[in-house]
């Protein structure tokens, strides 16, 4: 129930933002707007898509946490792609890694697994169990423990810090 | 501190479209990667420049020029949406292209055959 | 200065479209035109702000949508040549 209000709250507070509507003072495009948003509450439901991985809103102050953090790793590492793709003689040296994760739950492998692909110069290329492929633009970027730090991120971002 | 205020009235167009151009040079700069990395694998992370940084600075450069707060709700939509899928179709596109066989280029690339590829 | 923006844009899609029309393997072309179509997104919304019209921006927000969808929708077809495979969740049960 806590999951399908918290998809409610967000698709009302997304549509008020598309639509511009803050006032309610046309009723059809409010009534539209209700008719819409309970639909895709319906259609959430039937596909039993409501728990906590499509509906995480519970744990959004640790989220935002994770992001900001994240945009900042973001963009040091396109200094070095950047770097990479202007230099005049081709300089790279590509490597493909296998990281182990302690990520327990999908939800935080998931967290874990987009990190690497959003972080420019990683990419997860496949995903078994606990272990991550990664290919890497430069190795040394790639190395033992390079995860490390966003790995434990982004679990106790996902699952709290129960035990580490 | 209405001096202030109006300091950031007359700084933030000009700041907006400084961020906005630097995003789309930006682009053009991944784009030039993709050119010219040698295998799939690497022109990922090319590719993936403009994914985050261009977009990011493109879209916080729109967000200053906006007229009002609904433009800044829709490019903030856009932005997670962006972050949201980017990674997604990445990750999609590296799976498939491996699963297919795909065999990524390993150890350093020299300066041979730097310039095209 | 949004002007030299747009034109930037204009820039790198066409020079994407070489990589898309010259890219050695169907993933260099699948990478490309994904790569277009946020570039795409982005030139949606300085068009907007260009005619002085932010109704762009739902334009460019379906684009995204629309541009997600086609990249896994084409990569699904060259994986199984049909899109009639469902792509179930691991770890459910299989009750579906």
């Amino acid at each position: 129930m806590g999951y399908f209000l918290g998809l409610i709250v967000v698709l009302v507070a997304l549509w008020t933002g598309l639509s511009g509507e803050y006032t309610l003072t046309k009723p059809l495009i409010a009534t539209l707007g209700a008719i819409s948003i309970l639909l895709s509450g319906l259609l959430a439901y039937r596909f039993d898509i409501l728990d906590r991985e499509g509906s995480p809103y519970a744990r959004l102050p640790q989220f935002l946490a994770y992001w900001a953090w994240l945009v900042v790793e973001i963009f040091k590492a396109n200094w070095v792609v950047i770097k990479a793709c202007l230099r005049s003689t081709l300089d790279i040296n590509p490597a493909l890694v296998k990281v182990k994760t302690g990520c327990e739950s999908d939800l935080a492998r998931t967290v874990f697994a987009n990190s690497i692909t959003l972080t420019p110069g990683t990419v997860s290329v496949e995903v078994e169990g606990n272990k991550i492929l990664v290919h890497a633009l430069y190795e040394d970027s790639a190395g033992p423990g390079a995860f490390d730090d966003m790995d434990r991120r982004s679990r106790e971002a996902c699952d709290g810090k129960a035990k580490s | 501190m209405t001096a202030i205020l109006d300091l950031w009235a007359a700084f933030r167009p000009a700041l907006g479209s400084a961020l906005l151009l630097v995003g789309a040079v930006l682009a053009v700069i991944g784009t030039v990667g993709v050119l010219r990395f040698p295998d799939f694998y690497s022109r990922l992370h090319a590719a993936s420049i403009t994914d985050t940084a261009a977009a990011t600075l493109a879209l916080v450069g729109m967000a200053l020029l906006a007229p009002s707060f609904a433009v800044v709700f829709k490019l903030a939509v856009v932005w997670l949406f962006l972050f949201l899928t980017g990674p997604t179709s990445s990750h999609a596109l590296a799976n498939a292209a491996h699963t297919a066989g795909l065999q990524p280029l390993i150890g350093r690339v020299g300066s041979e055959n730097g310039g095209e590829g | 200065m949004i002007g030299a923006a747009a034109i930037a844009l204009v820039v790198a899609i066409a020079l994407m479209l070489i990589r898309a029309l010259s890219g050695p393997t169907l993933y260099d072309r699948v990478l490309a035109v994904n790569s277009i179509g946020t570039k795409i997104i982005l030139l949606l919304g300085v068009i907007g702000f260009l005619t002085g019209r932010p109704d762009f921006l739902d334009i460019s927000i379906l684009y995204a949508l629309i541009n997600f969808v086609a990249t896994i929708a084409i990569l699904k077809f060259f994986r199984y040549r049909s899109f009639q495979v469902s792509l179930t969740r691991r770890g459910k049960g299989g009750t579906k």
